[in-house]
């Protein structure tokens, strides 16, 4: 870049350089151009109502896929982990609240709570059971990443193993019970249970980066995101940051899973299925970059459901998801969502 | 209460048709695992595709050799199961064409990403793959081979062969064949280059090697096993259909690789053979469980073993711990 602006061309740039600068200075508003534009195009062809009512469901599919990426991305950003059994910290969650909710008829309320604390002591015990002691040893990126690999088979098959690997439900109310309500004169119709899982998850999310863009802890957790010796030189507690860290993505992902629970049926092998999404938001969002990865998780969950506006296109929809991923891994990999980084 | 409670059938492990079962099933592992040694072991890069390269080959394969699911025949097996491995090496040099610039943890995402759009590819298009209903009607040929070798045995030594026998003698030969072509290429002035893209990327570039070219060579040389392993599946099964190709297919590949050891061609049959004899013995354990709880505690053995072997004995069984190098 810097070598780039001494020569002399720079001076006249012509319209395709220019075209090219800003996009790659601005690359979250060509990003957002371009699902907009993919909106106006689904619009023309069909319906803004169909365009309005897949967009909104989008929203809530997308909610949970953001609450688990901000998690993952917050780990790997902080510890440099990139956790493959992330997505089995979701499907925990869920298992929880059904535990506590159904098997044990307690108050759903209960158990959300459930679910949340019990992830995040679950992510606090593989921290100091294997992550910790891993990079104590100096352990290298595949060494990680198989053990995640590992981590990931133990738990949805432990869960199997107790719970069987028929889907189970949450206690819901999941009838078509839906508010209707009206967008600039066109009625829309939200599931009740989406409406509580799209509202939930943007509040909570809202909460997170809230808290890690205007508190001290925030700000601790992005100076280790940026390196965590030079944080430790300043003097902050990096242990104690790196737990919290686990207590924040392992909450968040049970609390992921509960609003996965509530839309739909959980099964054993949920979490994982849902994993690829999440690295597509967390990826997307630029890896370390909670904010990157809440609006990118949105994001997806909308364009994920316009896929099943056209005739026979319904089965392709999660493959949006990689296209995405892929696409962003060749054009972008160091995301569309914040400072660009060498990768 | 005594001990029969918690017990071993030690008669059917010990078996014949045991054996032949846990060898026929590691056999194809192992061919996967060949390929990722290549790639992980000897060249580090991480490749977390090969489910879908096998994918590719047995879908392929199928493919040429049915005309599809209501097609009535169209290429021998013997012309489609080399386009197979063609085709699929050639995607895998696309893949990595596109991939191999990024750091080690996009690049295994991004393998990850391609294998799983390939499986999602076979399961949506219908007309051409069958979708998720099962593709059959491809190992006809395939069979006239290990029927030969079972009838041979049965004719000429009398033995009552079981079920696989033929399969087991056609893929561990291939096996045997594989890692002696490959341990030999590896102490070519190419197999020396692969070794020095690994421990030093920078310094082979320095002396003027191309080593993104080599990298992409050992890509296809991994995608070749890959395919290859899908085509064994694929007879293995007699049917295919995408759920036979997911990430974990990968995944256990790994465990081989990892329990074998890296940079030890020979390892990963080792590897293979003493995980699957692992894994397979759960069957056999008289403790009361589930066949579905059998299953898991299958996946839980692999996982174990995946966790310890990493945290205390990252280089396996034959691995040298100074060959292991990724990424970082």
């Amino acid at each position: 870049m810097e070598a780039a602006t001494l020569t002399a061309d720079d001076e006249n740039p012509t319209g395709f350089d220019r075209v090219r600068n800003f996009a790659d200075n601005h690359p979250a508003v060509v990003f957002m151009s371009i699902v907009f534009l993919v909106g106006v195009a689904l619009t023309i062809i069909f319906s803004l109502r169909e365009v309005a009512q897949t967009g909104l469901n989008g929203l809530s599919t997308g909610s949970y896929v953001a609450m688990g990426a901000v998690g993952l991305t917050l780990v790997y950003g902080i510890l440099k982990l990139t956790n493959f059994a992330h997505g089995d910290l979701l499907t925990f969650g869920a298992y929880m609240a059904f535990v506590v909710s159904v098997s044990w008829d307690g108050p759903l309320l209960l158990g959300i709570l459930a679910a949340i604390v019990m992830t995040a002591l679950l992510g606090l015990f593989f921290e100091l059971t294997m992550w910790g002691p891993m990079r104590a040893k100096g352990a290298g990126f595949l060494q990680l990443v198989l053990m995640s690999i590992g981590l990931a088979f133990v738990i949805r098959s432990s869960i199997q193993f107790v719970a069987g690997g028929d889907p189970v439900f949450l206690d819901v109310d999941r009838s078509s019970a839906s508010t209707p309500f009206d967008f600039i004169g066109i009625d829309l119709r939200l599931r009740n249970v989406l409406w509580i899982s799209l509202t939930v998850g943007v509040v909570v999310l809202v909460a997170v980066g809230l808290l890690l863009q205007f508190t001290l802890l925030g700000k601790k957790m992005r100076a280790l995101s940026d390196s965590l010796d030079l944080a430790e030189t300043t003097g902050i507690n990096t242990e104690r940051i790196v737990l919290i860290t686990w207590v924040f993505a392992g909450g968040l992902a049970g609390l992921a899973g509960v609003l996965l629970g509530m839309v739909s049926q959980v099964k054993p092998e949920v979490g994982f299925e849902l994993l690829l999404p999440i690295f597509a938001a967390v990826v997307l969002g630029g890896i370390g970059n909670p904010f990157g990865a809440l609006a990118a998780g949105l994001t997806l969950g909308v364009l994920i459901e316009w896929a099943t506006i056209p005739e026979g296109l319904a089965n392709w929809k999660f493959g949006v998801g990689f296209v995405v991923l892929i696409l962003a891994l060749i054009i972008r990999p160091q995301g569309v969502f914040g400072k660009a980084k060498a990768v | 209460m005594d001990l029969v409670y918690f017990a071993v059938n030690w008669e059917a492990i010990l078996s014949v048709d045991f054996l032949i079962q846990i060898m026929a099933i590691s056999g194809i592992y192992a061919v996967l695992a060949l390929g990722l040694q290549v790639n992980v072991g000897y060249t580090g890069i991480a490749n977390f595709g090969q489910a879908g390269f096998a994918a590719m080959g047995a879908y392929v394969m199928a493919v040429l050799v049915t005309g599809g699911p209501d097609g009535d025949g169209l290429l021998s097996f013997w012309i489609a199961m080399p386009v197979a491995i063609l085709v699929t090496m050639a995607f895998g040099v696309l893949v990595g064409t596109v991939s191999l610039r990024l750091r080690a943890d996009y690049f295994a995402i991004a393998t990850i990403a391609a294998a799983e759009a390939v499986r999602i590819f076979a399961q949506n298009a219908d007309s051409i793959t069958g979708g998720n209903q099962p593709l059959f009607g491809f190992d006809s040929s395939f069979e006239s081979i290990t029927e030969g070798i079972e009838d041979f045995f049965e004719s000429a030594l009398g033995w009552d062969t079981p079920l696989f026998t033929g399969f087991v003698v056609v893929i561990w030969i291939t096996l045997v064949l594989g890692a002696f072509v490959l341990s030999r290429m590896q102490r070519t002035p190419w197999g020396r280059v692969l070794r020095a893209v690994r421990e030093d990327e920078e310094a082979a570039r320095a002396l003027g090697k191309n080593t993104f070219s080599y990298k992409l060579q050992s890509l296809a040389v991994g995608s070749f096993f890959g395919a290859l392993g899908g085509g064994f599946l694929a007879m293995y099964f007699g049917v295919i259909n995408p759920n036979n190709f997911e990430p974990a297919i990968t995944f256990l590949a790994y465990g081989v690789l990892i329990l074998g050891g890296l940079a030890s061609y020979w390892g990963v049959l080792v590897g293979a053979f003493v995980l699957y004899a692992l894994i397979e013995s759960t069957r056999y354990l008289d403790i009361g469980l589930s066949e579905a709880q059998e299953a898991s505690l299958r996946f839980m053995v692999v996982g174990l073993v995946l966790i310890l072997l990493m945290a205390f004995r990252p280089q396996g069984l034959f691995g040298k711990r100074e060959e292991m190098v990724i990424g970082d």
